[in-house]
Parts: structure tokens; C-alpha cells; sequence
């Protein structure tokens, strides 16, 4: 697509433009690769993280990294995936696709918007500063009282810790707010919320979670600020606080929080299976309402993070159940995914390789949940490396699998380029094998009673071969993500043009040129069905005959 | 008609000679598992800590409710992952397509059964569950349970037993009971500082210790043995080496260690010089030696001291080398735990040591 010269504008070589242009950016397309591209390098930062925790528990009474480090470690880990690489690398692809994909000029607050990165981009910041001011903070994710306490946390480190989430979470809720203002608001002509693409269907459910689920942690984070700074005694037990209420808040908040990552995978699978097994997706209907039942329900369940602080026989089985309950929705996308897969022409490109490792690995992530959801289990394999296993299963497995896919599948509309395919399937391969090698093994040293978050264990527990072969896979995961690198910069340089429409793809951000143009669309689109490309290539036959 | 029969008939045919091929391999595979299993996986399971070897009646119903749920989830996978296989292997495309595969909108019936499917399945789980919970949690208790006051402190373990007047540390001992009749165990969980979780897989699931909170948890068991555990909560620099040991004795042989635990600290003679070292510098501040100036009560108490195996909430063994590494070196031993190293000349500690091993 040719754009008049715009004879005015020199050409942005010397490196300070770019870096202004960058700065000063309100498009949703650099703001969603900044997001990107941050949620990237935090995601090294904290894979050595991990691999740094790996080579400490390679072996019993190791004295590779102490306590101190080792502590550290895990929670910098823990709350850098969280926030600073899932969170940022969902948003950024949301930020670049949606308006395209439903055919907006852009987001609805683009101000907002870039506001919204840069409190992101320096709440990770902050957080990773504490290492230059005198160490970073090691009280976990989920940081619970009165650990955090002045009293048992001396120092600043968990003042960064708080105030990163803070920030970070200020920028979040402005993004929630923007999104479902774009998705309510923006759409093109003839697009009903029934014909919404999935993966902004998920979006729309996602933020809806982010207003409600941000700020209970928001509140909980600055009562303990005002805590420890100012002598308030919220949860500090010994002055008449309250150490569960941290528990309670954070999980309001935490339990949604595991869905609000897992819910725009599930919008990227809903995209890329279809588009990659050539067929419609099965239950568009039931897809987004299970979608909206999941939403619901994921607010009832926060306690079964609980189940060992001592609540009653009733409670713990009325969150025995909600959280059962949530399996049924789940699968029913599940089956509607499957559904989809059946009786189509699957292409075994990159994306579909994701999107398929995602369906294993997240129902096996989904049938350890199970397990844990039923109360006596959790007793005993909570807090256990048993979930440290299930929950990688569904963040890395689950999220991270489903970005993984979203990069390869929008990567050629984001930069007009391919990446190598065979580069991507070893990255796949590897992954996958490195995955499953690293995270399998966790559940049966959880069995056999291996708690989380210790920096050493002894001998002759039976701990160690899994702790072996767990460290092995967390070596190779990591070649495969520097694989994924090196794709990435050789793309750059010489990857194969994209074109407009590499996938053969249905929606929206596919009708327009690699990358698209500043105002996305030269006329705004027209849509009748779920699939508006579909109807444009199949003049006589087209969807909205049959929705 | 007779198409039918030809089809019929050849899958008989095939039916017989596959049939003996398969109940081969499935022999065959069968007695490579069980081998192999026996060979790495038995070992591999069969450890002092895992939640498979229950020994107490709570542990086992949680152990057979895991069988039954991976049962369940078991079978999930199989259709659901086996599903998915299918559609890899049998709908994989080759070259170029010409044409787009029929487009499958949905299906209400479908949809309906895999709803109404694993709602059922659920159901069935919950009351599973719901039973379970009601089994393991309502304490069965009886009038000559033990009742244990267990109050976890950064990164040790204080026991208490209101009812006999005993206060120990760090190896919690209790009756086995006979075999037909258990003695009920009965713990009351608290904190002195931050949360922790006690945590004997084999006796019972865990529960938290929160200060501000009491919580309880009850178990009984007739299998004589030394039971090993660990806090399962994060508590800070030492989590990992705030280990738990419950030494479960027949009933004969607690009452015995009970009546020495009532005692006083044994006072020998060879322990004299070691027992001015100990009583003329801060180490009363902070333990408590019964029968002796030493009230401390921020680290654990002493007075039986030498009667326990092991050293630091099970860190090292309780040997008289290791005991003088600890108090020359407590920082190297258990790095951030809450005792000092203290200045004291090499006489000093070597009485140290002899009297603390005289606190038989
Ligand atoms: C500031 C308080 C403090 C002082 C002073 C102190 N200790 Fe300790 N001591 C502790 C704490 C706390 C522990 C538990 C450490 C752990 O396991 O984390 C402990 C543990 C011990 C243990 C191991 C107990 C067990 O059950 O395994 C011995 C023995 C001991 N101290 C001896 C001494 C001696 C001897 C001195 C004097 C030279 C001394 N302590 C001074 C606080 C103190
Ligand atoms: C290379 C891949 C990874 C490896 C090897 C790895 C390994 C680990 C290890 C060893 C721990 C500490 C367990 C403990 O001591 O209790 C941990 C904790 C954790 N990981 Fe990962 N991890 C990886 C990727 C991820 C990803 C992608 C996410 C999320 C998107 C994630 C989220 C977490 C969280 C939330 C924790 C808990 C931290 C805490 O206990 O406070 N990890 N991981
Ligand atoms: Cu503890
Ligand atoms: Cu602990």
C-alpha cells in the first residue's frame, strides 16, 4: 500500500528521532511492540532467574547461591513473570491487534494507552532497582503478612516490591479501561458484539477481570505500605492486626489473576486453531459464553489458595467446589477446540505447533488443578513442589505457549517479515521436551513431600533424581529460548516478506498492508459475519448465510 | 448383503491371529512395566516423605482419595489427549490444498453432552470430596488424647504439654497407643512470629501456624517409628531448614521419656566449669535450662538437651562435634538464624560442650 510522501518528515535515521519517536508514541502499534519487547527482555531477566534457582537445587546441599540470594530469586522470579512478562506481552499483543482486528483507527485513549506502557515498563523498573539498593526483596509473589511486616522485613526491598506492583497496577487498570472502551465503542460498521473475533471476546471478558480483581491488590498494597511506613497495624498481628486478611485480599485478586493471563491464550487459540486447521471455529456461542461463566466463577474460588490456613469443614468445601465447577466451562472450550481440529486440513506451521503444545500442556495443567481443587489433596501437596509443577503447566504451558503462538502467528503483520520455519520448530520441539522435562518431574518430588520455595534439601529423601532432571530441562528450555532469539534478530535482518496475508487468515488485521499504515485501514471495513475475509474469498459461500 | 459378510468374515479371520498378537504384546508390556517399575519408580516412591506411605488413618484417606482422583483425571486425559493425537495423526494435510475442508458450525447436541458430562463428573468429585473432608477433619478423638501446644518460631519448633507440664523442642515425641486402639494426637497450632506450616506427610495434610490464630489438627497412629516432616509455609531465610522429626514410641517407652522430660536438668559434676560458662553469659537470655538461672525463652529449651538426635530443628546430627561447631559457628551451621555467634576462648567452649552433653 503506497502512502502519499510526506515531504515535510525527514527520515527517521539519526538514532535520537527514532528514540523520540519511540518516547513520544500514542500509536497502539508501537505502544503493543514496546509492550512486547519489554515483556521479552524481562522474560530473560527472569528465566536466569530460574535457571540460577535450577542450578542450586541440581543436587542436595549445594553451595551455589545461599539462602539470601536463593530467596530472592524466587520471589524476583515469581513477580517478574507475573507482571512483567505475562501481563506486558498480553497487553502488547492486544494493543496491536484489536483495533485492527476490529477495524478501529486505534485504541480508544491512545494518551492513555502510553501512559498506561511507560507505568508498566517503570514499575519493572522499580522493582529491579532494589538490587542496587541494597538487595531485592524476598518474601514471594504473594508476599504474606506479617512477613512483610517491618518487623521481619528490614531494609527497602519490599517497598520496591510494593511500590513496582503499585505503579505497574496502575498502568494495568488503565489499560483494562481502554480496552473495553475500544472493544464497546470502536468497532467497525456491521460488526454486533456477536460477531466479535474470539481473541477480543477473551479481551473484553479480561478486562472486565482487571477492574474488578486490581484494585482489592491495590488496597491490600497500600494498607501495607502505610504499615510499614507509617505504623498503621493492618496486618500486623502483634498490634491487633489481621495476618489472613492479607491472605484473603491477595487471592481475590491472585486467583483472577491466574485467569487474566490464561484468558487472551485462550483468545489466541481461538484464533489460530480455526485458521490453521482451515474449518470455523466449532460453538462460537458456547466458546464466549463459557468464557463469561469462567469469568464469574473465577471470582468465587480465591480461598482454595487457602485450604491449609485452618477454615472450616463447610468453607473448605464450598471452595472445593467453585473451583471444581470452574473445570466445566474450561473443558468445554477444550472440546470446542478439539471440535474444530476434527475434519480439517491441519497446517503444522509454527503458530498451530504452539497452539497444540498449549491444548496438551494446559489440560494437564487443568487436571492437576483438579486434583488440588478436591481439599484433603491440597493439604498435602500444597505448598509442595507438586504446585510449583501445576501452575507451570498452566502459566509457561498454558500463557506462555499461547504467546508463543500469538508471536509467530502476528509476528509477519507486525513487522512484514517471516520467521524461519526451521528455527521454529526446533524452538517448538526443544521447548516442548525441555517443558515437559523440567515441570513433570516437580509433581513427583511435591508427592514425596518436597516443599516450594527451599534454597537446599538433604540427601536420601528421594528428592534428588527429580531435582536432577528437572534442572536438565530447565537447560534445555533455555537453549530453545535463545533459539527463539536468534530467529528473531535473523527475521529482522532478512526474513522472508510476509505479504498481507500470509496465513490465509479470516479477520480483520489481515485485510490490510505488513505492517499496517499509520491509520491502519484507507477505508473503514464493512463486516457481516465472524469471518470477514472468509466472505471475501468465498463470494459463494459465505459465513453470514450460516450464522 | 454379501459385502457385509465378506467384512464380517475377515475381521474374524484377522480378529483371531491379531487378537493372539495383542494378548502377547500386552503380556509383554506388561511385565516390561511391572519390571521397570519395580527396578526405578518402586524405589523412587518408597521414600521416608512420601505422602503414598500413610501411617496414620487421616493421611490414608487423603492417599486413597489422590488413587481415585488421578483414576478420574486418568481417564480424562486419555480421551481428551487421545482425542487430540487423533486429530494430529488423522487430519494432518500434506501439500497444497486446493479446497477448504467443510466448515462445521457447531451442534447443539454435542455441545449439551459435554456440558452435562463433566457437570456430573464434578458432582460425583465434590461428594467424594465433601466426605472426605468430613471424614479427615471431625477429630476422633478420645479422654486420653495427647494434647500438644505446637508453637513455630523462625526456624524452630516448641512443643508443649499443657497436660503433663513439659515443654520441649524441635523432635516431638507421642505415644503409638496399641494397635487396635491409636491414642489420638491433638495439636494446637500457633506462631510466634510469622507463618508457618507443619507438615508430616505421612501422619497428616498440612496446617498453617498463624500467629494470632489457633489451629488445630489431629492424627493417630500405631506405627511405632521416627516420622520426618517440614515447615511447608515460607517463613524466611531458614524455611528450608526448619525440619520437623515425631518420634513415635509405644505407649511404655513415652511414659518413660515423659518422667525424664519432667525432670530437672541433670546436674553432674563433670559439667560444672560448662555450666558457669553458660550461666555467666547471654545464653540465659535466651534459653531456658529448668532447675538453673537460665529462663530465656527466645530460643529453644535446653534442659534435655543431649536426649535429642538431632541439632537446629534437624539440621545436623546432635553430636559432640557438631554441638561445637554450632556454638562457635551457629551462622555457618544454619546461615540468618536467630542465635549469635558469641566470643568465648577455646576452654570455654569445650566446657560448653561437656556440660551441654551432661543435659542428658
Ligand atoms: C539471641 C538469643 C540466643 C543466644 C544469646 C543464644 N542462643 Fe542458642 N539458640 C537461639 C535460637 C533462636 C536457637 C534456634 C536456632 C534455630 O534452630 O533456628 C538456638 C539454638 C541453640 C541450640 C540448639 C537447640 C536445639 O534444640 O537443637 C543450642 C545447643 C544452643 N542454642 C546453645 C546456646 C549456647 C550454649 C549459647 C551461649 C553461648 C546460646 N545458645 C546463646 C538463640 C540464642
Ligand atoms: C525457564 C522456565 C522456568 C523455569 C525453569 C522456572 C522455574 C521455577 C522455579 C525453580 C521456581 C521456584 C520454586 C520454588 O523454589 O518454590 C519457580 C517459581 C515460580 N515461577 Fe517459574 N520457571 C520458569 C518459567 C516461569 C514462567 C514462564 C512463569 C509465569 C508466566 C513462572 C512463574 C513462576 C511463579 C509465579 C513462581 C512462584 C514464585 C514464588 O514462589 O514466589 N515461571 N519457577
Ligand atoms: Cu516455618
Ligand atoms: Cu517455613
Amino acid at each position: 500500500m503506497s502512502i502519499v510522501a510526506d515531504t515535510t518528515r525527514q527520515p527517521a535515521t539519526d538514532w535520537t528521532t527514532v528514540l523520540h519517536g519511540w518516547v513520544t508514541t500514542v500509536d497502539h502499534k508501537l505502544l503493543g511492540i514496546m509492550y512486547v519487547v519489554s515483556g521479552l527482555v524481562f522474560f530473560v531477566l527472569g528465566g536466569i532467574e530460574a535457571l540460577l534457582m535450577r542450578w542450586q537445587l541440581f543436587a542436595p546441599n549445594s553451595h551455589f547461591v545461599g539462602h539470601a540470594t536463593f530467596n530472592q530469586l524466587f520471589t524476583m522470579h515469581g513477580t517478574t513473570m507475573i507482571f512483567f512478562v505475562a501481563m506486558p506481552m498480553i497487553f502488547g499483543f492486544a494493543n496491536y491487534v484489536l483495533p485492527l482486528m476490529i477495524g478501529a483507527r486505534d485504541m480508544a485513549f491512545p494518551r492513555l494507552n502510553a501512559f498506561s506502557f511507560w507505568m508498566s515498563l517503570f514499575g519493572g523498573l522499580l522493582l529491579y532497582v532494589s538490587f542496587f539498593a541494597g538487595g531485592a526483596p524476598d518474601v514471594g509473589w504473594f508476599g504474606y503478612a506479617p512477613l512483610t511486616e517491618y518487623t521481619f522485613s528490614r531494609g527497602h526491598a519490599t517497598d520496591y516490591w510494593i511500590l513496582s506492583l503499585l505503579v505497574s497496577g496502575v498502568g494495568t487498570i488503565a489499560t483494562a479501561i481502554n480496552l473495553s472502551a475500544t472493544i464497546l465503542a470502536m468497532r467497525a460498521p456491521g460488526m454486533t458484539l456477536d460477531k466479535l473475533p474470539l481473541f477480543a471476546w477473551m479481551m473484553l471478558i479480561d478486562a472486565a477481570l482487571v477492574l474488578f480483581a486490581l484494585p482489592p491488590l491495590t488496597a491490600a498494597l497500600v494498607m501495607l505500605l502505610l504499615d510499614r511506613s507509617c505504623g498503621a497495624h493492618f496486618f500486623d498481628v502483634q498490634a491487633g492486626g489481621s495476618a489472613l486478611l492479607w491472605q484473603h485480599l491477595f487471592w481475590f485478586f491472585g486467583h483472577p489473576e491466574v485467569y487474566i493471563v490464561a484468558l487472551p491464550a485462550f483468545g489466541v487459540i481461538s484464533e489460530v486453531v480455526p485458521v490453521f486447521s482451515r474449518k470455523v471455529i466449532f460453538g462460537y456461542e458456547s466458546v464466549a459464553a463459557a468464557s463469561v461463566a469462567i469469568g464469574f466463577i473465577s471470582f468465587g474460588v480465591w480461598a482454595h489458595h487457602m485450604f491449609a490456613v485452618g477454615m472450616s469443614p463447610g468453607l473448605d468445601s464450598f471452595f472445593a467446589g467453585a473451583s471444581l465447577l470452574i473445570a466445566v466451562p474450561t473443558g468445554i472450550k477444550v472440546f470446542n477446540w478439539l471440535a474444530t481440529l476434527y475434519g480439517g486440513r491441519l497446517r503444522m506451521e509454527a503458530p498451530m505447533l504452539f497452539a497444540l503444545g498449549f491444548l496438551g500442556m494446559f489440560v494437564l495443567g487443568g487436571l492437576t488443578g483438579i486434583m488440588l481443587a478436591a481439599a484433603p489433596i491440597d493439604w498435602q501437596v500444597t505448598d509442595s513442589y507438586f504446585v510449583v509443577g501445576h501452575f507451570h503447566y498452566v502459566l509457561f504451558g498454558g500463557t506462555v505457549f499461547g504467546l508463543m503462538s500469538a508471536f509467530y502467528y502476528w509476528w509477519p503483520k507486525m513487522t512484514g517479515r517471516m520467521l524461519g520455519p526451521k528455527l521454529a520448530r526446533w524452538h517448538f520441539w526443544l521447548l516442548f521436551i525441555g517443558f515437559n522435562l523440567t515441570f513433570g518431574p516437580m509433581h513427583f518430588a511435591g508427592l514425596m513431600g518436597m516443599p516450594r520455595r527451599v534454597y537446599t534439601y538433604q540427601a536420601g529423601q528421594g528428592w534428588d533424581v527429580w531435582n536432577r532432571w528437572t534442572t536438565v530441562g530447565a537447560v534445555v528450555q533455555g537453549v530453545a529460548m535463545s533459539l527463539f532469539i536468534i530467529n528473531v534478530l535473523v527475521s529482522l535482518r532478512r526474513g522472508a516478506p510476509a505479504g498481507d496475508d500470509p496465513w490465509d487468515a479470516w479477520t480483520l488485521e489481515w485485510a490490510t498492508s505488513s505492517p499496517p499504515a499509520d491509520y491502519n485501514f484507507e477505508t473503514v471495513p464493512v463486516v457481516r459475519s465472524r469471518r470477514p475475509l472468509w466472505d471475501l474469498k468465498h463470494p459463494d459461500d459465505p459465513d453470514w448465510k450460516h450464522e | 448383503m454379501t459385502r457385509t459378510w465378506a467384512k464380517v468374515e475377515r475381521v474374524r479371520k484377522c480378529g483371531s491371529l491379531a487378537g493372539t498378537c495383542s494378548r502377547l504384546a500386552a503380556r509383554t508390556l506388561f511385565v516390561a512395566v511391572w519390571c521397570g517399575w519395580l527396578a526405578l519408580a518402586r524405589p523412587a516412591f518408597a521414600v521416608p516423605t512420601s505422602i503414598f506411605e500413610p501411617a496414620s488413618p487421616t493421611a490414608a484417606a487423603i492417599s486413597e482419595l489422590f488413587y481415585l482422583v488421578l483414576a478420574i483425571t486418568g481417564v480424562i486425559l486419555l480421551l481428551v489427549g487421545g482425542m487430540l493425537l487423533y486429530c494430529i495423526v488423522k487430519f494432518r494435510s500434506g501439500g497444497k490444498a486446493t479446497h477448504e475442508p467443510p466448515q462445521i458450525y457447531g451442534s447443539q447436541p454435542i455441545e449439551v453432552a459435554w456440558t452435562v458430562g463433566p457437570l456430573l463428573t464434578v458432582f460425583v468429585l465434590l461428594m467424594v470430596v465433601i466426605r472426605t473432608v468430613a471424614e479427615t477433619r471431625q477429630p476422633d478423638l478420645t479422654s486420653d488424647t495427647i494434647h500438644v501446644r505446637v508453637i513455630g518460631h523462625q526456624w524452630w519448633w516448641e512443643y508443649q504439654y499443657p497436660d503433663l507440664g513439659v515443654t520441649t523442642a524441635n523432635e516431638l515425641y507421642i505415644p503409638a497407643g496399641t494397635e487396635s486402639r491409636p491414642r489420638p494426637i491433638l495439636l494446637t497450632l500457633e506462631s510466634a512470629d510469622v507463618a508457618h506450616s507443619f507438615w508430616v506427610q505421612r501422619l497428616s495434610g498440612k496446617t498453617d501456624l498463624i500467629p494470632g490464630r489457633q489451629n488445630q489438627l489431629w492424627f493417630k497412629t500405631s506405627q511405632v517409628g521416627v516420622y520426618r516432616g517440614q515447615c511447608a509455609e515460607y517463613c524466611g531465610a531458614q524455611h528450608a531448614n526448619m525440619l520437623l522429626r515425631v518420634v513415635v514410641q509405644p505407649q511404655r517407652d513415652f511414659d518413660d521419656w515423659m518422667a525424664h522430660q519432667k525432670r530437672p536438668a541433670v546436674e553432674a559434676a563433670a559439667g560444672s566449669a560448662g555450666r558457669e560458662v553458660f550461666m555467666s553469659h547471654t545464653c540465659v537470655n535466651c534459653h531456658l535450662i529448668r532447675g538453673t538461672p537460665a529462663v530465656g525463652t527466645v530460643g529453644p529449651e535446653l534442659t534435655h538437651l543431649a536426649s535429642r538426635a538431632t541439632l537446629a530443628a534437624g539440621v545436623v546430627e546432635n553430636t559432640p562435634q557438631n554441638l561445637a561447631e554450632w556454638i562457635a559457628h551457629p551462622q555457618d551451621v544454619k546461615p540468618g538464624c536467630n542465635m549469635p555467634a558469641l566470643r568465648l576462648t577455646p576452654d570455654e567452649f569445650r566446657d560448653l560442650v561437656v556440660y551441654l552433653e551432661t543435659l542428658k
